[in-house]
């Protein structure tokens, strides 16, 4: 295994922790839109605010790690995705300040406000991010220069849309599956709702957007099941699916939160294991941006490696810590 | 209008936005982290009280500095993709650094120092304290040191078009990165002392909290007097290294037309391009020279040594530069009468003294943010010092209509979070003490 290769499977572990972790403050957010009472909404809010700094972080260094990893993904992808990249900000801004600015006020109108903003930011952030990763599931266009040559509305195309809506309810069952474990009474069973609700409506959207996908661009599928990996994803994904409603009927609450975080897992594995070894594949395969041509140098990717081995173990410990702080 | 220009204004826009915050929270973090160890020490609950107070504050100067901070991370691949690509083997390490050593640490023992007070044992609440005002630094290390090989590039070779990384070690610590880091970290340390000192001053003013503010204001102006004392010490060196590694640079801060020994130090003036002298000028004959190398003999290169595409803007670095040394024997000055009102115990007497130190809270961040300005505009017009030029940077497929969009967006965005910022604090303010909620 080449350096190379252990850094498109870091980057996808940056993006996997990412997504489990700001996954249920972004669900969290995204299902305040359903709470009815006022106490409801602040007891949710409250549940993510010790961390949701600290998840996002992982974006950023997601997000720097393919910078120095990758660049030519960075660049290729950032200014391509141009519009989109902006509207994703905005939604970070507004989602950071909605949180931390809400209870600054005792003003109803103030507070109903920031609430908006927080649904509304998070739903964004979370559609953006998974429309985001459908085009790069299916490809886009790309010249040989590395650059993108679609609009904004490239990236609207059916797939993309479909993977984005699917992503937004599978981190709106992350979001349930979290609340499950900070909440009880009224909410507590809201959230047992919630997470019947987003299960139902995942398996939907995720159908959909398989018999999609084999319609549009069957190679697709045939690219998924060509691997060991492949396989993988799929046995992980029907697991987790099936273990959800087992869990949540023994009110076994955790493990129906790592069952979601399975299927979390299991999805980025599909991807992965589709467009291995392309990190960015091009509608014109010959112009795709692989682990090969978009990475820095071996010395670079080594330096990385070092960083990684002796930062991540010491961030895993003390985010354990706090997290252990923080317990019910 | 050009691509290149709104490039460059929304960089400007969104960094100059964000550069108010991250110095502040260096400095609270400090004061914090001070507030919390004489608590642990002395077992007065007074001390505890003020940690709370100016904890409170963090929380929002943090999380602007988190909101905009998203934006310059993911903003070199959005508008600079031609840098990006020609940078990325050495630039995106040090950011990445950044994140697994210091924003994981800040944001994560934040949680605690705000929400965990009564989760966590004394000790341990101190210690999460350090850790934030730790990842405050690191945060500052690294971001500044990938700036810096912008500045003064080492440690790299051309391989197709592109920088490659020959030694990471001497790329981190390119000849500017030490000079730059610590300059920038007690810039922020004076930004965090003034802005403690002059809100607890205007408690003083309206005689309200009087034992809080007292002690507050004390342990805010000794931080200010050292910081700003040894700001001198660190911004001598910076500018000696500045001469060494990037000369047009210096010639731009000085305005200096000509190379010539016995350089003179331009305490005022205008420059005049068209004429190479500088109008109304008023200067002491050979300081520059004596500056730098301890000898008026010392030869100072001007800037005839460079072509003229090579080189930098003077009038934005040579004003933004002597408003920033102005201000910094400003904030030693105020430190010093501050310090002697204290001494004499007159200092909740001094009207006049509290209200110039109220008023002088934006200062230390306006200087912050000219060093910041003199550093960029006086490395143009490279983006990569003698490597990429600015204009050569940006990305080919983001129209210019598309940067205007999104500048204005950003400009508009951040105008708005600015009056909450003021709002927010003011309100703050009148709450007092007392009433500042944390640790619940």
């Amino acid at each position: 295994m080449d350096l190379n290769i252990v850094w498109f499977i870091l980057i996808g572990f940056l993006l996997v922790g990412y997504a489990i972790l700001d996954g249920f403050d972004l669900g969290v957010g995204i299902l305040q839109i359903f709470a009815k009472k006022e106490a409801d909404k602040n007891a949710m809010r409250e549940s993510i605010e010790p961390f949701w700094d600290g998840n996002e972080v992982w974006l950023l260094t997601g997000g720097g790690a393919i910078f120095a990893a990758f660049p030519h993904v960075y660049a290729t992808v950032f200014s391509g995705f141009y519009i989109a990249m902006i509207l994703l900000l905005v939604g970070l801004i507004f989602r950071a300040l909605s949180i931390e600015f809400r209870n600054q006020v005792d003003s109803q109108a103030w507070k109903n406000f920031w609430d908006k903003a927080f649904s509304i930011s998070s739903l964004v952030v979370a559609l953006l991010l998974g429309v985001a990763l459908g085009n790069i599931f299916i490809g886009i266009p790309l010249d040989g220069e590395m650059n993108f040559t679609g609009s904004f509305f490239t990236l609207l195309r059916p797939v993309p849309l479909f993977v984005g809506l699917t992503g937004v309810l599978m981190i709106s069952l992350q979001g349930a599956a979290y609340l499950l474990l900070k909440t009880d009474q009224d909410l507590y069973v809201s959230a047992q709702s919630w997470v019947r609700k987003s299960w139902l409506l995942f398996i939907v959207f995720t159908v959909l957007t398989t018999v999609i996908t084999a319609m549009t661009d069957y190679s697709k599928i045939g690219l998924l099941f060509s691997s060991f990996w492949g396989y993988l994803a799929t046995v992980l994904l029907l697991a987790g699916v099936i273990l959800v409603p087992r869990f949540l009927k023994r009110e076994a609450n955790f493990r129906v939160f790592l069952s979601s975080s399975l299927i979390i897992v299991a999805m980025f594995l599909i991807v992965g294991a589709t467009i291995f070894p392309n990190m960015v594949p091009a509608l014109i395969p010959d112009y795709s941006l692989d682990i090969y041509n978009a990475a820095s140098s071996q010395r670079t990717l080594f330096a990385m490696l070092v960083i990684a081995l002796i930062g991540m173990p010491i961030v895993l410990a003390y985010s354990t810590f706090v997290y252990r702080v923080f317990r019910k | 209008m050009d691509a290149v220009l709104l490039a460059r204004i929304q960089f400007a826009v969104t960094i100059g936005f964000h550069y108010i915050f991250p110095p502040i929270t260096l400095g609270l973090t400090a004061l914090i982290s001070i507030f919390l160890g004489l608590h642990l020490k002395t077992k007065n609950e007074l001390y505890d009280k003020i940690a709370q107070f100016w904890i409170s504050i963090l929380i929002v100067v943090f999380s602007i500095g988190v909101a905009t901070g998203i934006v310059m991370e993911f903003q070199f691949g959005t508008n600079w993709e031609k840098y990006s690509r020609f940078v990325g083997d050495i630039f995106g390490a040090p950011l990445a650094a950044e994140g697994v050593f210091a924003f994981f640490m800040e944001s994560t023992f934040l949680g605690i120092l705000v929400f965990g007070k009564k989760k966590v044992s004394q000790k341990t609440y101190f210690m999460s304290s350090l850790f934030v005002t730790l990842g405050s630094i690191l945060s500052a290390f690294w971001i500044i040191a990938a700036n810096s090989w912008q500045q003064t590039p080492t440690a790299y070779t051309i391989v197709n078009g592109r920088a490659e990384l020959t030694d990471f070690f001497a790329a981190v610590f390119n000849p500017s990165t030490i000079p730059r880091f610590t300059h920038a970290v007690v810039g922020g340390w004076i930004a965090g002392a003034f802005f403690v000192a002059g809100l607890s001053a205007y408690f003083l003013l309206k005689k309200q909290h009087l034992d809080f503010a007292k002690k507050s204001i004390k342990i805010a102006l000794i931080f200010a007097l050292v910081s700003s004392a040894l700001q001198i010490e660190l911004g001598h060196v910076h500018a000696i290294q500045v001469s060494q590694t990037q000369p047009e640079k210096m010639a731009a801060f000085e305005a200096l037309f000509e190379t010539r020994k016995n350089a003179p130090m331009v305490l005022m003036g205008i420059p005049n391009e068209e004429e190479q002298t500088i109008d109304y000028e008023v200067s002491i004959p050979g300081l520059l020279s004596f500056l730098v190398g301890f000898d008026t003999d010392i030869e100072i290169k001007g800037l005839n040594e460079f072509k003229k595409e090579d080189q930098p803007p003077i009038m934005i670095p040579f004003f933004s530069y002597r408003i920033m040394v102005g201000l910094g024997f400003y904030f030693i000055m105020m430190a010093l009468i501050g310090i002697y009102l204290y001494w004499k115990e007159i200092l909740d007497k001094s009207k006049w003294y509290l209200t110039l130190l109220l008023y002088s809270v934006p200062l230390p961040i306006i200087a912050n943010e000219m060093g910041w300005i003199a550093a960029e505009v006086g490395r143009q017009p490279w983006i990569v010092y003698h490597e990429l030029r600015t204009a050569d940077a940006i990305s080919t497929v983001v129209s210019a209509g598309e940067i205007l969009f999104s500048l204005i967006l950003f400009s508009g965005l951040y105008l708005v979070i600015f009056v909450l910022f003021v709002f927010l604090i003011s309100k703050k303010m009148k709450k007092g003490p007392d009433l500042a909620q944390t640790g619940y």
